[in-house]
This record gives structure tokens, sequence and C-alpha cells, in this order.
């Protein structure tokens, strides 16, 4: 009658312990369809009462192949691709894209796109933490703060969307540049968000900072030291939330972040509160950061006018054979990229974001691979999850930040 | 000598406590719907009937259309049985609860409420605690490690919750000197009893919280780690029937807690109710216990939305470590009070 498959334990015995055996742990089975996974991670734990003894993190199940597809498109098309790989940050995974692409062909980039480019992806930055912030608290089952956080996140979707016409996968940032110039109630309504946030943070940690049912599900869980982030190359606020001082913005400045004044906040005790704390600063960071962008924004160019590889303006089309012979034979063909290899990286909301990208000579990349933040932090969850509460796990999950997309690619 | 025009009452005032409670889990779902809402800046439910007043019908009739599955490994006879221990207390548990004097109609005067028993709390005790055993049961059958952890914990943490929800009504009984709940409710005519044991009323609370499975003791069905716990196989109407007896529990303690320590359906501004024509509003009625219920659900609802949810070893170290022996300082401190003051 009943034609389950059992899987038997034998097809685990060299992930869990010898008790698994016996039966006196259980194993559980948690994702790749459960609520708190944060899409479809799925945990295999084994429990002893409710105690995690074993966490064994299985990922694959959103694999897209994106850095395979991206082979098989020019430079400027393959760009679309990685909006789609960690959605929470499309801006930042199409800048470290295109700071590669750059690098690779040795394109110049306007100091009015360099400036959007900060204003936009710190944008993602606090709707990306917003975003964190929300679901986590929801793991932990305080429910209000997600839709305050979606509140403030619309507002920043809302720009996106005035700047890309798209409110997530915006492929606004381009090789040379943005897209084009940001419209007119562009400043007005960053502006808003840049006025309206820190009393929003403020909110936030009102609801939560000193909440002693908050802390108690916090302070103490799934901490991790800062040699042991070291150990498994963990980045990000979890090793900030661990009292590293590590940002890449300040470490390795890119697209001019040298030239503003943000601190890098952080936090010694390497628990979920450590890291809360750590983002809850970043927002109020990067709230500071788009307000100096905003007050020396140039006037400008937007895109380099490097034709061989931006295509040109429309108006240019029409009276110039030059340009549309470049329009022609950027859309059809692309731009040959030299056969070389390099490596750009940036600060992505969850960590360091790299992209290696090879050339062949040809208009399409011979290899990109994308190193993930999320891929490299989830590789702690073992660490992070072993002796505590299965209450607890899901606030570690949420803690880390993992986007699934980001890390199966 | 019982007549037949008693059976008569006793029926229809049963008929009506029962549509009554079915009635009020139905708009207490739309209630904590749309004050979650306001809290979350939402607007909630407002397509079904005004202000989405048709919302709760909408839920019940898709709900019984729905297709029930039963798991194919699950104990069945069990699995039908559990909801039904678990709705079935819900249903009976306001029996001994007044919700007023009494009301004359057509020069026979009736009283509002089914029965005054003299060991009316004990009866409450005793008819919460079955609600467990469909709980547990259901966790059980359902034959996945979700539901049964759901289960285990809704047993641990009923069982801890009960002593301290048994101690805190002490309290009143004690100030009272009877069980009957109408009494209670009368010796409280001057004033609540929440001023005499705000330790009681705290007690209470926190332990009904626990009772009813409510945020932040939500913990069987903690839909964060446990999907959804012990109802995680459940569809259809069998769901319905363990959120029907969640929402009807809310009520019944709310009355309960309403009744020991707000006053129940007694006024707290009954001098003016001498003003003609609206006095009746200010003198005591079921309309006082209803808005003491509103507000206790609301605080219910406003919990819910605010906290996160307590760590289930934490929920045992507060039920067994403070709880308790707090219930126990309360009894005997209310004790030695009463035998000095001479009550």
């Amino acid at each position: 009658m009943t034609n389950i498959r059992e899987v038997t334990v034998d097809e685990l015995r060299h992930l869990v312990s010898d008790r698994a055996m016996t039966g006196e742990t259980m194993l559980l089975n948690m994702g790749p369809q459960h609520p708190s996974t944060h899409g479809v991670l799925r945990l295999l734990l084994e429990l002893d009462g409710e105690i995690v003894v074993n966490c064994i993190p299985d990922i694959g199940f959103l694999h897209t192949g994106v850095e395979k597809n991206m082979e098989a498109k020019t430079y400027q098309k393959a760009e679309v691709m990685t909006d789609r790989l960690d959605y929470m940050n499309s801006v930042g995974n199409n800048l470290v894209y295109c700071l590669a692409v750059e690098k690779l062909v040795g394109l110049d980039v306007p100091v009015r796109a360099q400036v959007l480019r900060v204003i936009l992806t710190e944008l993602q930055r606090i709707s990306s933490h917003l975003l964190w912030l929300g679901t986590s608290c929801l793991d932990l089952a305080a429910m209000s703060v997600f839709l305050y956080a979606m509140r403030e996140r619309e507002m920043i979707l809302g720009v996106m969307e005035m700047v890309s016409g798209q409110r997530m996968m915006t492929t606004y940032i381009r090789p040379g540049g943005v897209w084009r110039d940001v419209p007119p109630e562009f400043v007005p309504a960053v502006q808003e968000i840049v006025n309206v946030m820190p009393g929003r943070i403020a909110e936030y940690e009102s609801m939560l900072t000193q909440n002693m049912l908050f802390t108690e599900r916090t302070q103490g869980i799934g901490v991790i030291s800062a040699e042991d982030c070291a150990r498994y190359g963990l980045s990000g606020p979890v090793i900030r939330g661990a009292g590293v001082a590590f940002d890449l913005r300040k470490a390795r400045p890119y697209s001019g972040y040298e030239q503003y004044d943000f601190e890098v906040p952080t936090y010694d005790t390497g628990d979920i509160f450590g890291r809360y704390m750590v983002r809850m600063e970043e927002m109020r960071q990067s709230v500071r950061i788009v307000r100096q962008a905003l007050s020396r924004l140039p006037a400008g160019p937007v895109l380099s006018d490097n034709r061989k590889f931006v295509p040109p303006p429309r108006s240019e089309i029409g009276v110039s054979m030059e340009a549309l012979i470049h329009h022609f034979k950027l859309w059809t063909e692309g731009f040959n990229a030299p056969r070389e290899s390099v490596f750009a990286t940036t600060e992505s909301p969850r960590g360091i974001l790299g992209v290696f990208l090879e050339g062949d000579g040809g208009p399409k990349p011979y290899r990109v691979h994308y190193v993930t933040p999320s891929f490299v932090n989830l590789q702690s969850m073992p660490l992070l999850t072993r002796q505590h509460f299965v209450a607890d796990v899901v606030g570690i999950i949420g803690s880390i930040d993992i986007v699934l997309g980001d890390a199966d690619r | 000598m019982i007549t037949a025009a008693m059976v008569w009452e006793w029926v229809i005032k049963s008929v009506i406590i029962c549509l009554a409670m079915t009635i009020g889990f139905a708009y207490v779902t739309l209630y904590e719907r749309k004050v979650l809402a306001r809290i979350q800046v939402r607007v909630g439910p407002n397509r079904a009937g005004p202000w989405g007043a048709l919302q709760p019908l909408a839920d019940a009739v898709k709900l019984i259309f729905k297709e029930e599955l039963t798991p194919a490994t699950a104990d069945k006879k069990i699995f039908f049985i559990a909801p039904i221990i678990t709705v079935l207390p819900m249903l009976v548990i306001t029996a001994v609860i007044p919700w007023g004097e009494s009301v004359t109609i057509g020069g026979k005067t009736f009283n509002l409420y089914l029965t005054d028993s003299n060991i009316a709390t004990l009866y409450l005790m005793a008819v919460t605690s079955i609600s467990v055993y469909g709980i547990t049961l259901a966790g059980w059958s359902s034959n996945n490690k979700y539901a049964l952890m759901g289960g285990l914990r809704s047993t641990a943490q009923m069982v801890s919750y009960e002593l301290a929800l048994g101690l805190s009504f002490v309290g009143p009984i004690m100030l009272a000197s009877s069980m009957s709940i109408l009494d209670i409710v009368h010796a409280q005519s001057k004033i609540w009893y929440i001023f005499f044991q705000p330790a009681g009323f705290l007690l209470f609370f926190v332990a009904s919280l626990a009772e009813v499975n409510r945020a932040p003791f939500d913990m069987p069905e903690a839909e964060q780690e446990l999907t959804a716990g012990y109802h995680a196989e459940y569809s259809g109407m069998k769901f319905a029937l363990f959120f029907m007896a969640e929402y009807g529990k809310m009520i019944a303690v709310s009355m309960i807690g309403s009744s020991l320590f707000l006053g129940g359906f007694l006024s707290p501004v009954g001098f003016l109710s001498n003003i003609p024509v609206i006095g009746f509003l200010f003198g005591n009625g079921p309309h006082w216990l209803l808005l003491k219920v509103a507000a206790w659900l609301f605080v219910m609802i406003w919990i819910r939305a605010t906290w996160p949810r307590i760590r289930y070893d934490r929920l045992m170290a507060l039920g067994w470590k403070i709880m308790f022996p707090l219930g126990l300082l309360n009894v005997v401190i209310t004790a030695i009070v009463i035998v000095l003051v001479g009550g």
C-alpha cells in the first residue's frame, strides 16, 4: 500500500554520529521547503531531544548555471545574469562584474557615474539589511519588524525603479558607467530616504535591542571566534560581529570609497546579537555615505565616451556614420576583451563578493566565476549550531544572512 | 425537582453558548487580523463585506470545501479523533462563566448563566487540561517529526503552566471564600481583585498565554521552527478545528480572567446607571464582559505583534523556577493577610 522510500541510516553513516545509528538521536530534515531556511537550503539535523548534535547543510536546490550561461553571452549581455545571483544585492553584483570588465579592457568611469554607483550600492546595502532584519526577526517570531522594514525597503525599491525601470533586477550599472543619467526627482527621493532612515533605524532598535525576549534569543547563541572566522574564510557582518574590523570598502577601496568618511562597525561578542548590532550600525553608516555622495554629486557624463566599448547615445547615431557602425558592432558582436584574467572584489551586504573573469580575445568571457559570501559563510553552519536548540538554528541561519541564489549560482 | 421547562432552558442556553463560542472564534480571527494589520501598517482583510466583516464566513466556506489529506503512515483513528478532543473543551468551558445577573422576559426570569456551580473553578481547571490530549495525540498520530516535536512541547508546556494557572486561581477563591465564579464576581462589586492580587493577575495572564499556546509561548506551533508543529499534517476542517480550539480558548481564558480579576460583568461605572434612557449601558451586564474580553484579546494580539518567541528551555525554566514558586508565595501571603485582617 505505502510506497514511501525509506532512506536507510547507513547512507548517512559518515555524516552523523554513531548514536543516530541506534536511534538514540533523531535525524530531522529541515528544508528545502521550510519557512525559515531563507530559500531552499536543506539542513540535515541530528537531534538529541531538541539539541542539535550535528548539522549538515545541503545546497544546490537553486542551482541555475548562471556562471556557465554567462560564457555564452557577450560581456554586456552577460551582465543581466548577474542580477539573478544574489537577488538582494543585484546592484552590487552588477558593480563587481562591471569593475572586472572595466579592469579587463581598461575602461575609465566618469566621476558622476562613480558617485551614482556608490549611492545605489549603499541604498542596496540598506535594503538588503532591511530585508535581513525583517526576515531574521520573523524567524524569532517578532513579526511586526518585518513589515516596518518592508515599508522602508519600498522607498529604496522605488528609487531603483526610478533610475532603471526595475525594482530588483536593475542592471543599471554598465561597463563604463551607468545606463543613463538619473531623472531630476532622483536627488529629492534619495534625500528623503536619507532623512527618514535614522529615525526608522532607531525605531527598530527600540523594539529589539533592549527587549529581554530578543536578547535572550540572540546573546550567546551561534558564537564564532575571530580565529574560526579566519579559518573558515568568512567575511562581512559575521566577522565584524566577531570583532574583526575588515571591510573591503576600507581595505581595498573601489569606486572612490576612499573619499568617503565612514566607519567600520564591529562588535566583539561574535553571536547573533553582535551581527545584529553590526548590521544596524552599517545601515547608519550607509546613510552617512549616501548623504556625502549626494552632496558631492558632480555634473557631467555618466558613461565613458570610449566608443569601442560603450554604445553611442541615440542622438549621435542619426548624424554620425562612426556612431552607427559602433552601435551596430557593439550590439551584434560585442567588444573583444584581451586574453587575460582579472579578479575584482567588492564588499557586498553579506561579505566579500568577487568576480574572476577570463577573456579569450573574443567578445564572450572564457570563464566567469563569482566568489560569493553566502556560499562561504554558510560553511560555518555546523560550527555555529552545535549544541544549540532547534529554535536557535533558524535564528542562526537568519543571522548569517544567506541568499541561496548567491550560494548555488 | 427538574422540570421539562428547566431542561429546555439548559438546552437552549447550551446551544447559545456553543454558538457564541463558534461565532466568537470566527470573529476573533478577523479581530486579530485587523489589529495585527493596523499595528503593522497594513490594512487587513477588507474585500469580503464591509470592513472585511464576511471574511470569517469566506474562510469557513473555503476550509469546509478543502480536500482533507491524511498522511499514508498516520494512525488514522487517532488522527481523526485528535482535533475533536481538542475542540470539545473549548465549546463547554464557558458553561460556568456568568454573562450577567438575570433578565426578565415575558414575566419569567432567566439567569444569564448556564449553571452556577460551587466547584466552577475546579471545572475550569479540569476542562482546560483535556485539550492537551488532543494536541499530543495529533502530534503523535501524524507520524511526522515536526508534529511529534510540537506535540511533545505542548505537553510539557501545558503540564508546567497548569500549576501556575491553578495557583493563580487560588487568590480570588480565598478572597471570595467561594469557588463559584458568580460569587467571585459579586465579591468584586466594590473593588476588582486585580488590585488585591496584582501578582496573581500577572501569573494568570502569563500562564493563560502559555495555556492557549499564544505568542510568545506559541511553542507547539512555532511556524518558523517546526513549520506548523502538531497540526503540520492537518488540512481542511480538521485543521480548522485546531484553529477553532486555539481561538476559542483565547476567548475562554479572557472570560475567566475578566471574571476572576476584572469584575466580570460588573460595571466599573455603575454609579452612572441611574441616568435615564442610556443608563443601562453603565449598569452591569454582558456588554461589560464583552468589553473586558475584547480588551484582553487586544493585549494578547498586541503581544503577538511585538514580541519574539521565547525559547522552549527558557519557557520551562520560567514555568518551574519563577511562576510556580511565585504562585505558591502569592497563595501563602494572601492566606496570611486574610487571617491577619480577618477576612
